[in-house]
């Protein structure tokens, strides 16, 4: 077996080439590549404020202004919005994450047009009608209501907050019920008035257009944002590992399962370390059914129906976990085989045939991962984002075979402590 | 458009039906092998074993021992699944063109080759439990399943997929491997190919690979259709948590009536369009649907969705609805009884069914964007028609009269024909 892509395929790559890449006057950076297979086009980007402005009694702001932007604006009030949107079978959604709000839509390609005057109107004249403001205030606390009795999710948000105590990655970016409660109609229209700027805005599209119609039709949509001056970038603490082991039960009273997280800091996206972490995850808990993880838990010993490590890298810093739903007469077994896995992966080198069938799987999943408008989209999003060049697809593939054995042992032993672990749970009340 | 690629369906002389469709827009082939069997085949006591023996079907053969065809699969960047639903089991292979033999090796030979070993049926047992345990974790599948058993008296229809918890717990191997050899065979089978490759060349490979299989029999079994509900029936499920949700379950016309297309435009009418992708594609939202308008609009509810299923028999049209802090169930039924009573009365505009139809289309093209949502379409429509009433979906929606809608609203959307099921929660008012 071959572990590189055969001549066709690696052609079908999207890299300098065929993305065009152009900076407007204003600041807004767009990227797009064409794909006329299919009537359709999709876009996605981002703006660079987030929940690191979040105010710590006010959390969940990014994200209440990131959902109000398309209840109501200057020229389309909620009906109206929807009902173009929808007339057209198009879709167009805001979300906040720590450093960015971002956007993602798609329409046919005849309402690229409609979509991006859509988006335009949404981020610089939103107007937070109070009606529509509370509406949406009543359904992000359903939605937290609802969080707070979901094992999976309870475990994520505790495991993050002992992973990343005093740090903007540790609190939720969706807020906490006293926290969406306080926030006003006008701290929304005072978000969006300090931080949103076409300076630093990125916009993707992928579809059934020309470079030049995209151009001419963004242009039209944004050209006329007139950049004004930034807002300083915040500075973050630094992340520490953990000092040791933290183990924490978040009891869930008449559930049937409980849900596990054991994990550690990883590193971040753009450093040297991510891409060996990220074959060595790979082995660990991912590759065919979830990997040396997968094979223990779930195949051997029957104790879940997924079993598998994550590593969640991101700007300033990231996350290495595994994660396990199990029945809760199993979870201190389970606990038991993924530290000896742990222990295991930081004692002696992958295997040869490992680390080759991860490599093989790394490059060969390209295509496939590329097929779809979306997955170029995300992809052309992300070597945007993470500053990895246009040709970062081209030169993955060598990236990814230059990895050694032993890089990877390095790193899972600089990052995977056994002795200083985060190991959470959430689920039926544990005994004693 | 999709629907104009033309199709290749024949049929090898060991009665297994073959439809292939070529798409070269990206080196990739998408492969399935359908089996007429589903939980309509299960009885009770029996619950569960449709989706067992396709979790046996990954613990490989003599030739495929388990974790061989994984990690071919994963090397190779593909992307290999199956799912069991009420009328059929279908497994996929989306692989780089050039290795597509590979899927047509294991297909084969999983056919009539699986080990069913005992011991892998008791570690499978545990993994079952455990993810019909994490579905438990939710609401509304304790409440969808509340909902599902009170529609039908004698219809396995009645029961989830995944089976009883009962009946998971004393199925035995020999069960699991009976189900197998009955239901896995060429005449009850059906191969769809989706993507780049020639369609001689293509049955060729089949013809070599599948034609020396033993035929067995053609299962073609019909099941007494239960008369409609002539009372409405209320479940009450009780469970953690604060919020309310409701499930309203409707007798609705089979894929395969000439209602269903009328039903189709209703159901987009009601409550948003739904959309046929099983990959990729996202969806449109329903903020403009009548029911969204009506329910959270009014503050009502905070969400709300709806359903129609493709089936062999009648089967439920379903709306799924969380009930707003402030409202409570009785209110939401009046109000949904009120829209309902204005679709019996009041014939829907042209221009509404218009919408439909485009909603419809931009669905289908931004489902053709993937190869492997193209294979699936191709079988889908098999198992409870034939590919004709995929290709001619959107034709037939737009033959679709309002007085065809409005029938439809007054045949099947009455009280009596349904079921009401409340998720009424025993938690005290939620805070984080």
């Amino acid at each position: 077996m071959t572990a590189t892509p055969s001549s066709e395929i690696w052609r079908s790559l999207p890299g300098p080439e065929d993305i065009t890449r152009v900076e407007l006057p204003n600041g807004i950076v767009v990227l797009t590549r064409s794909n006329f297979n299919s009537a359709s086009v999709v876009i996605n980007g981002y703006l660079p404020c987030g929940s690191k402005y979040d105010p710590l009694d006010k959390l969940g702001l990014a994200g209440f202004t990131a959902r109000a932007l398309m209840r109501g604006t200057a020229r389309y009030d909620f009906h109206a919005l929807h009902d173009m949107l929808e007339s057209a079978g198009a879709s167009l959604g805001f979300s906040a994450n720590v450093h960015t709000i971002t956007f993602g839509g798609r329409a046919l390609a005849e309402d690229l047009p409609l979509l991006l005057n859509l988006l335009s109107s949404c981020v610089r004249e939103p107007t937070f009608p109070i009606e529509q403001v509370e509406r949406l205030r009543a359904q992000l606390l359903t939605s937290l209501a609802i969080r707070v009795q979901d094992p999976a999710e309870m475990a994520e948000l505790t495991f993050d907050a002992l992973l990343f105590p005093d740090h903007p990655y540790g609190r939720s970016e969706d807020g906490y019920p006293e926290t969406i409660q306080k926030i006003t109609r006008e701290d929304l229209a005072a978000f969006h008035q300090a931080y949103f700027r076409p300076q630093g805005m990125v916009l993707v599209v992928v579809g059934a257009v020309t470079a030049e119609e995209v151009m001419a039709q963004v242009d039209t949509a944004l050209g006329d944002w007139s950049a004004s001056p930034m807002a300083d970038e915040e500075n973050f603490p630094a992340v520490k590992p953990p000092a040791q082991s933290i183990r924490q039960h978040v009891p869930l009273p008449d559930k049937a399962q409980t849900e596990l997280i054991i994990g550690t800091l990883g590193p971040k996206r753009n450093h040297p370390d991510y891409l060996p972490a990220s074959l060595g995850n790979n082995i660990l808990g991912q590759f065919g059914m979830m990997g040396r993880i997968g094979e223990v838990v779930r195949e051997k010993a029957g104790l879940a129906y997924y079993a598998m490590s994550s590593l969640n890298a991101w700007m300033v810093a990231g996350s290495w976990e595994v994660n396990a739903g199990v029945n809760p007469a199993n979870l201190e077994r389970a606990i038991g085989l993924i530290q000896e896995e742990i222990r295991r992966f930081i004692s002696e080198p992958v295997s040869e045939e490992e680390l080759s069938d991860s490599q093989s799987h790394f490059i060969g999943r390209l295509p496939l991962s590329l097929e779809s408008n979306a997955g170029v989209a995300g992809a052309i999003l992300n070597m945007e984002r993470f500053n990895l060049g246009l040709d970062y697809l081209q030169r993955y593939p060598q990236q990814v075979l230059a990895v050694t054995r032993e890089q990877i042992l390095d790193v899972a032993r600089r990052y995977l402590d056994p002795e200083r672990l985060i190991i959470v749970s959430a689920g039926p009340p544990i005994d004693g | 458009m999709v629907n104009e690629i033309p199709i290749t369906r024949t049929q090898l002389s060991n009665g297994l039906t073959v439809l292939l469709k070529e798409i070269h827009t990206a080196p990739l082939i998408s492969f399935w092998v359908w089996y007429r069997v589903g939980s309509r085949d299960e009885v009770r006591g029996k619950t569960g074993l449709s989706h067992w023996v396709e979790h046996m079907q990954f613990k490989g053969t003599p030739r495929f021992p388990p974790g061989v065809l994984d990690r071919w699969i994963s090397r190779e960047g593909g992307m290999w699944n199956a799912f069991t639903y009420l009328d059929w089991t279908t497994y996929f292979e989306t692989l780089p063109a050039n290795k597509i033999d590979l899927a047509l090796d294991l297909e084969a030979d999983r056919m009539v080759n699986s080990r069913f070993d005992p011991e892998d049926v008791e570690a499978e047992r545990t993994v079952i439990l455990s993810e019909r345990e994490g579905s438990e974790n939710e609401p509304l599948f304790l409440l969808g399943e509340a909902v599902q058993m009170a529609a039908f008296d004698h219809h396995p229809y009645r029961y989830e997929v995944i089976g009883l918890k009962e009946d998971l717990r004393q199925i035995t191997r020999d069960d699991l491997y009976h189900h197998y050899r009955r239901y896995y065979t060429p005449a009850n089978a059906l191969i769809a190919a989706a993507g780049d490759f020639e369609t001689g060349m293509m049955l060729e490979k089949i013809e070599q690979t599948f034609g020396h299989l033993p035929p067995g029999e053609v299962i073609r079994k019909e099941i007494p259709q239960e008369p409609p509900l002539a009372q409405e029936r209320r479940v009450e499920v009780k469970g953690p948590g604060t919020t309310v949700f409701m499930h309203l379950a409707y007798r609705a016309p089979a894929a395969n009536h000439p209602d269903f297309f009328a039903f189709t435009v209703l159901d987009s009418l009601l409550s948003g369009p739904s959309s046929l992708n099983m990959f990729g594609g996202g969806g449109v939202s329903n903020k403009t649907s009548r029911l969204y308008q009506a329910l959270v609009e009014r503050e009502l509810a905070v969400s709300i969705g709806g359903g129609l299923h493709a089936t062999i028999d009648p089967y439920l049209y379903d709306l799924v609805i969380t009930v707003h802090p402030k409202s409570t169930p009785e209110a939401v039924l009046n109000a949904v009884d009120a829209e309902i009573q204005r679709l019996h009365v009041e014939p829907v505009r042209e221009e509404e069914i218009q919408r439909a139809l485009k909603q419809a289309r931009a669905l289908f093209a931004y489902g053709s964007e993937n190869i492997t949502n193209q294979g699936f379409w191709l079988g889908f429509s098999e198992m409870f028609a034939t590919y004709e009433w995929f290709a001619h979906y959107v034709e037939r929606l737009s033959a679709v009269q309002p007085e065809d809608v409005q029938r439809i609203a007054q045949t099947y959307l009455q009280p009596q024909r349904r079921v009401v099921g409340v998720y009424q929660p025993t938690g005290e008012e939620a805070m984080a």
